[in-house]
C-alpha cells in the first residue's frame, strides 16, 4: 500500500521545506490510480513546513509558473504534467527558475 | 496476477529521432534528447555572438559571476565556446562582495570554486574596499527598501572598476531572454520609453565609461539555463538575496511567468516588440519635427536591426571625471558618490544615537525605517 517516491527542491525552492532538498515519501495512494495531481497535493499538505509557503509552491490550483518540473529527470511538459500516473521508484524534482541569477 | 502494466510511449527526440526526448522548448516546443538540447542551446548562444560581433580574436573578457545560475552556465558555456570555435578570448571571472551576511559569503565559495573547475583567474571587487560601505551597512543606514537602486549603482561602478584594474573593457553577464522581457515590460510599464533602447540591446556602453557590456545570454530562455545547469550538473548557488528585489520588478516577473505559461513564445515576441519600439524613431530621424524645430536626440550609439548596438571604439562623449573619486562621470560627481554623500550624513546620526552592530542589518534597517515614519 503506497508509493514510495523521492521528492527534490532544488534552485533554492528547499525553502519551503526547512531547507531539506531531498525527501522520502510515500503516497497514501494505490499505485495505478494516483497521478501528479494527487502528489502536487501530498507536498502541499504534507512537506511544506509552513502554511504561509503554499502560495511559493501553488498558483491556481497547479504548480505555480517559473517552477521547473521534472519527472526521472524528464520535462513534466513530456509526461503529461497533471495527469502522469504515479510509479514506486518515480524521482520528482521541483527546480525554481526564480531565485538569485 | 496484477494487470499488464501500461506501455508507456516515449517521446523520441525531434532532431535525431533517437533518443528519448527529456525537454520541451519554450520557444518553439520542440521535444530534444540531452545531447541535441545541449548542441541546440549551445550554438543558439554561439550565434547570438557571432551574428552581434561581441568578441574579437585576442580579446580580454571579464564574466560578471555571482555563483547563480545564469553567470555559472555562462562562463561554462564561454569556456566551451571558446575552446570549440576558437575564439581566441582570455576570460577571466569577476565577482562583486556587496558584503551581504548569509548570502554573498556562500555565493563567493561557490565562485571559488567555479574558478577551479573552469580554471579562470578570479577577482573579487569589495563593496568595503571601493566605497567603505557595505551593503548590510547601508541597508542599517539607508533602510531595506531602496536596497536595490544603491545596489545596482554601486555594482555597476563595481564592475567597471574591477574590469578597469584588470585591463578589461568588456564585461559580459548573465542576463537571459527573461530577463530582457522582463525590463522591456517595466519599462512599457512606467511609460519609460528612454530606458527601452537600453534594455533590448545585446552590447551596451555607457556614456563616459570605457567599458562595453554585453548579453550572450540575451535570447536564451530561464528554463534552459536552469534545465542546462541540471543536467550538466554545474554547481551553482541558489539563495536569493536578503533583500528583497523591488516590489515592481517581482510582479513584473510573476505576470510574465504567468504569461509564458499559457503561451511559452511572448519571452522572445516581447525582446522583439521591445526591438521594434526602439528602431521606429531612428527611421524618421531625416524628418524634422515641425513643431517646435528640436532635433530628436537619438543618442550615439547606433542600433542595429537585431538590437544589438554598434560601438564607435574609444568615443567618449566627455572625458568628465568625478570631482570625489575621480572616476569618469558624465556629471561633476558621480552617482555612486552623490548616494554615499547621502549616506555618509545618516552614518554620522546613527553613530551618535549609539553603536549598534550592522551584521545582518534588515532588523536594524527597519527599525530605522519605522523611525523615519
Ligand atoms: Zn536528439
Ligand atoms: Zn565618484
Amino acid at each position: 500500500m503506497g508509493i514510495r517516491v523521492k521528492i527534490e527542491f532544488l534552485g533554492g525552492l528547499d525553502v519551503i521545506s526547512s531547507g531539506v532538498r531531498e525527501h522520502k515519501a510515500v503516497v497514501p495512494l494505490e499505485e495505478g490510480e494516483a497521478t501528479m495531481k494527487d502528489l502536487v497535493e501530498y507536498v502541499t499538505h504534507n512537506i511544506i513546513s509552513d502554511p504561509k509557503d503554499i502560495p511559493v509552491f501553488i498558483e491556481d490550483d497547479t504548480v505555480r509558473p517559473g517552477i521547473l518540473v521534472l519527472i526521472n529527470d524528464t520535462d513534466w511538459e513530456l509526461e503529461g504534467q497533471e495527469e502522469y500516473v504515479l510509479e514506486s521508484g518515480d524521482v520528482f524534482t521541483f527546480t525554481s527558475t526564480l531565485h538569485g541569477g | 496476477m496484477p494487470e499488464p502494466k501500461k506501455i508507456k510511449v516515449l517521446a523520441l527526440c525531434e532532431l535525431c529521432h533517437g533518443r528519448k526526448a527529456v525537454m520541451k522548448r519554450p520557444k518553439n516546443l520542440q521535444k530534444l534528447c540531452k545531447e541535441c538540447f545541449y548542441k541546440v542551446f549551445e550554438t543558439e548562444i554561439h550565434n547570438t555572438i557571432t551574428d552581434a560581433q561581441l568578441f574579437q580574436k585576442g580579446d580580454k573578457v571579464a564574466i560578471g559571476a555571482s555563483g547563480g545560475k545564469d553567470s555559472t552556465v555562462l562562463a561554462s558555456v564561454l569556456k566551451l565556446l571558446n575552446e570549440r570555435y576558437e575564439y581566441g578570448l582570455e576570460l577571466v571571472l569577476l565577482s562583486i562582495d556587496e558584503g551581504i551576511k548569509g548570502y554573498r559569503d556562500d555565493s563567493l565559495a561557490t565562485v571559488k570554486r567555479n574558478q577551479v573547475q573552469y580554471q579562470m583567474p578570479l577577482e573579487i571587487i569589495s563593496y568595503k574596499d571601493l566605497y567603505n560601505w557595505s551593503m548590510d551597512e547601508i541597508v542599517s543606514c539607508a533602510g531595506i527598501r531602496s536596497s536595490c537602486t544603491y545596489c545596482g549603482v554601486l555594482r555597476r561602478q563595481a564592475l567597471d572598476r574591477g574590469a578597469a584594474k584588470l585591463g578589461i573593457n568588456h564585461v559580459v553577464t548573465g542576463h537571459n531572454a527573461d530577463d530582457i522581457a522582463e525590463t522591456v515590460l517595466m519599462n512599457i510599464l512606467r511609460g519609460d520609453t528612454a530606458r527601452l533602447e537600453k534594455s533590448t540591446a545585446i552590447l551596451t556602453q555607457s556614456s563616459g565609461s570605457p567599458i562595453k557590456r554585453s548579453k550572450p545570454f540575451k535570447y536564451s530562455y530561464q528554463k534552459e539555463i536552469v534545465l542546462y545547469a541540471h543536467y550538466k550538473k554545474l554547481d551553482y548557488f541558489s539563495t536569493e538575496c536578503t533583500y528583497a528585489p523591488e516590489a515592481f520588478r517581482g510582479t513584473a516577473r510573476e505576470l510574465l511567468k504567468s504569461l509564458e505559461s499559457i503561451r511559452p513564445s511572448c519571452i522572445m515576441d516581447i525582446i522583439y516588440s521591445g526591438e521594434l519600439l526602439v528602431l521606429a524613431p531612428k527611421k524618421k530621424k531625416t524628418t524634422r519635427s515641425y513643431k517646435n524645430n528640436k532635433k530628436i536626440s537619438t543618442g550615439e550609439t547606433e542600433v542595429n536591426a537585431d538590437g544589438s548596438v554598434s560601438l564607435k571604439r574609444n568615443e567618449f562623449k566627455d572625458g568628465n571625471t568625478c570631482e570625489k573619486c575621480g572616476y569618469l562621470s558624465s556629471n561633476k560627481i558621480c552617482k555612486a558618490c552623490v548616494l554615499l554623500a547621502g549616506l555618509e550624513m545618516n552614518r554620522a546620526k546613527v553613530s551618535i544615537e549609539g553603536n549598534a552592530a550592522v551584521d545582518g542589518a534588515a532588523k536594524l534597517g527597519k527599525t530605522l525605517e519605522q523611525l523615519s515614519f
